[in-house]
């Protein structure tokens, strides 16, 4: 399988079938598009809503406003506005390759799912601004979104399927596996933790079937399982193509994608109670919780070391192209954040951090560092391809993005470690007389200092990606920018040059 | 990779589509179905404990722009067994005291403190002039302020389906609770009303007109459902002798 992921990768990176005819791109030009502009978005919102933890005025009094009305928007357009664009893009762009097959359904049907997916973005914000929600983290959709977005979802499932199923390859390449788990186990997810009754048929209000604690066991069996399936397996596959396609070498591994693949998804399911140690949830269904996060930092390290072994013999690139850049430093973020992640479920370390701002630097060094990352890099590779143009405007400006957003992840996670570890200790302080040493709005008065460098940070990253979005257009345009090139200069001749 | 070993071979999987997808479903529900399943039939999941009812129609309409707010991104409902967090907030949750919100609100970020135990830990007049300018009475905090939901008027012409509704996905509500919805609403904001038959039905409800406005507003709602929050089991009668000595 090594030596046929190789010719096939080799030979499927030709954009035509056969001679004459090419793959399906003008949908997965728009999810591109779509997908860069609900980056901005997501970013600039979050950077807002990061400024009215610092700066409450910014508030500003009206109800579409408020830091509650406005988080959802966050995290939806981050998630699944820009993530779920790149995932489209990425997944219906790469299944046609490693398949040489067209998209089943065609361009036809890929733009119904660009464009009804959208819409519902477009629909899911409004609402939760107008204030219809569920109330549930990253499910806060209404019933009727809902649906939607469930018929939606199976569309892009048959699209997928279907693509595979009509391959010319005989193996199934091991990027649609993680595709594939992913589109399967959010449908699951979703329909699992939506099932809900509305008050009226012509309202949006609606209630979940489950209450208290069952319904805090479905709502983080699916809020963990958004993380590791759409936000994790589904870029997984993302690194399984690309990274393999930039580095121009064969993914490092077979034995170790076989194992990743099957170890992670059966033990990422597990890891729901970890959001929910020392509350009301039974203490069997939390040590299950722990010990399975811990079991999946094994599989997460073993996909981080397929991930960049696959560099093994390129290494030299990593200095010449800063796209392989972004896609490599996204696979070592993932480690780190695949080992914060198990350390922050023993229920100890979770006593301290739960609660806490540690939570939000975790997730954003995923976020960030991984997800974002991984897409940047996926993003930088597919315009020039999509657009006909035989590179980007400029791989300087690929340089300066990479590093205005690395230094905005770097303030952003230290910033959170800081005061999340910080608030926990205060929290739980006693003075020498055995009385509680802070009240609780000491601790967040003490936060401040923290959430404006957190928010500098979201400033440099959205700044990082506007310069994307310049050196993207510029390519779509055809531009090239006058530059010094990214020479591979031997060492030697190198040192003899200084 | 077509081994010539006997046996299995993953070569099998992924040249077949169909068992890959069934694979791949069987391996992902096994946790969700070990974890989920047994919190509806293992009977001491929520514990037995006398005081918890369902919410009354003002509470829940309260609960609903509390949810509606995003209140639970930033405030937990959930006490851990702490002696730090027992000392600030109160007794820890138990399961029992959230069985009948659809959905729990739990939350998951402490960047306000805990309101399990809010109800009754402040007047309803500094809950009132709290939402409206929060750094008015506490300089420091960060919190939105909501001055415009004091004067916004309660749509609650629905509350009777609200109930109905609850009741279809196994919140206890009687016919009679039903039936009386709008005039338990109505009556849980007006202090000279029958607040003998509103306190029969829903035992503790706080009963005021929390902000002085002649109609029931959304924020009338609110300071009565978080007024009963935390309040509704008496935690002396669980307790020893000798621990109430302490």
């Amino acid at each position: 399988m090594t030596s046929a992921t190789l010719t096939s990768g080799a030979t499927l990176g030709s954009q035509r079938v056969s001679e004459d005819v090419r793959y399906n791109e003008d949908a997965i030009r728009l999810f591109v598009i779509a997908a860069t502009f609900w980056g901005v978005v997501g970013f600039l919102a979050g950077t807002f809503i990061a400024l009215q933890l610092a700066f409450p005025a910014l508030n500003l009094g009206f109800e579409w406003t408020s830091f509650g009305r406005l988080r959802p928007v966050h995290t939806s357009a981050v998630i699944f506005a820009f993530g779920g664009n790149v995932l489209f893009a990425t997944s219906l762009y790469s299944v046609q390759r490693t398949s040489r097959q067209f998209l089943f359904g065609g361009e036809g049907l890929a733009k119904f799912i660009f464009w009804n997916y959208n819409v519902f973005i477009v629909l899911a914000a409004l609402s939760y601004v107008l204030g219809y929600t569920q109330g549930k983290e990253y499910a806060e959709p209404e019933w009727i979104l809902d649906l939607y977005l469930t018929v939606i979802w199976v569309l892009y499932a048959v699209q997928f399927v279907g693509t595979v199923m009509t391959r010319r390859e005989s193996h199934i390449y091991v990027a649609n596996w993680f595709f594939l788990a992913f589109i399967l186990t959010v449908a699951v997810l979703h329909i699992g933790n939506n099932v809900n009754v509305p008050v009226s048929i012509t309202g949006m209000k609606s209630y979940p079937f489950v209450s208290g604690v069952q319904s805090a066991m479905v709502q983080w069996w699916y809020g963990h399982n958004a993380v590791g399936f759409f936000l994790t397996a589904g870029f997984l596959g993302i690194m399984y193509y690309f990274v393999p396609k930039r580095a121009e070498r064969p993914v490092y591994s077979y034995r170790l994608s076989i194992v990743h693949f099957w170890t992670l998804i059966f033990l990422y399911i597990w890891a729901g109670p970890h959001h929910l140690h020392y509350t009301s949830l039974p203490d069997w269904a939390q040590t299950l919780g722990m010990t399975f996060s811990v079991m999946l930092w094994m599989p997460s390290w073993g996909g981080m070391i397929n991930g960049i072994m696959t560099l093994s013999g390129a290494w030299d690139k990593l200095r010449t192209d800063p796209v392989l850049r972004f896609l490599v430093t996204s696979v070592a973020f993932y480690g780190m954040s695949t080992f914060e992640g198990p350390l922050m479920s023993v229920k100890p370390v979770n006593a301290l951090s739960h609660y806490t701002d540690w939570t939000i630097g975790h997730v954003h060094s995923g976020a960030l560092g991984w997800v974002a990352f991984i897409s940047f890099g996926a993003i930088y590779f597919l315009v020039p391809v999509l657009w006909k143009r035989s590179q980007l405007y400029s791989l300087r400006l690929v340089s300066y993005h990479f590093w205005t957003a690395t230094i905005g992840i770097v303030l952003y996670i230290t910033a959170m470690w800081v005061s999340g570890i910080m608030q926990g200790l205060m929290w739980r302080a006693y003075d020498g007389l055995g009385f509680l040493q802070y009240s609780f709005v000491e601790t967040v008065a003490a936060m401040h200092p923290f959430y404006v460098i957190r928010a500098m940070g979201g400033v440099l990253f959205l700044a990082g990606s506007l310069i994307m979005v310049y050196n993207l257009w510029r390519t779509a345009k055809g531009d090239v920018r006058i530059e010094k090139p990214y020479a591979s200069t031997p060492h030697k001749a190198a040192v003899g040059a200084a | 990779m077509a081994q010539e070993k006997k046996g299995f071979s993953h070569d099998l999987i992924e040249r077949n589509t169909l068992l890959l997808i069934v694979l791949t479903l069987i391996t992902i529900s096994i946790g969700g179905l070990v974890q989920i399943v047994p919190l509806f039939t293992i009977e001491s999941t929520i514990e037995k404990v006398d005081g918890v009812r369902p919410y009354s129609p003002l509470e829940v309409a309260g609960q609903s722009i509390y949810i509606r707010e995003g209140c639970y991104n930033c405030h937990s409902q959930q006490i851990r067994p702490f002696r730090d967090e027992v000392e600030r907030y109160g007794h820890y949750s138990l399961a029992a005291e959230s069985m009948y919100d659809h959905p729990f609100q739990w939350g998951s970020k402490r960047t306000g403190p805990d309101l399990a135990r809010v109800g009754g830990k402040y007047s309803n007049d500094w809950q009132v002039a709290h939402l409206v300018d929060p750094r008015a009475v506490v300089p420091e905090s960060i919190m939105p302020g909501y001055a415009w939901m004091k004067d916004r008027p309660l749509a609650y012409t629905d509350i009777g389906d609200v109930l109905k509704t609850l009741r279809i996905v196994g919140v206890p509500y009687t016919d009679d609770q039903i039936a009386n919805a709008k005039a338990d609403l109505e009556a849980q904001k007006n202090p000279d009303g029958d607040v003998a038959a509103l306190t029969k039905r829903y035992p503790k409800a706080v009963v005021a007109n929390f902000t002085g406005n002649k109609t029931v507003t959304e924020m009338d709602a609110l300071v009565a459902y978080l007024q009963v929050l935390g309040t509704m089991v008496d935690f002396t009668k669980y307790q020893s002798p000798k621990q109430l000595q302490q």
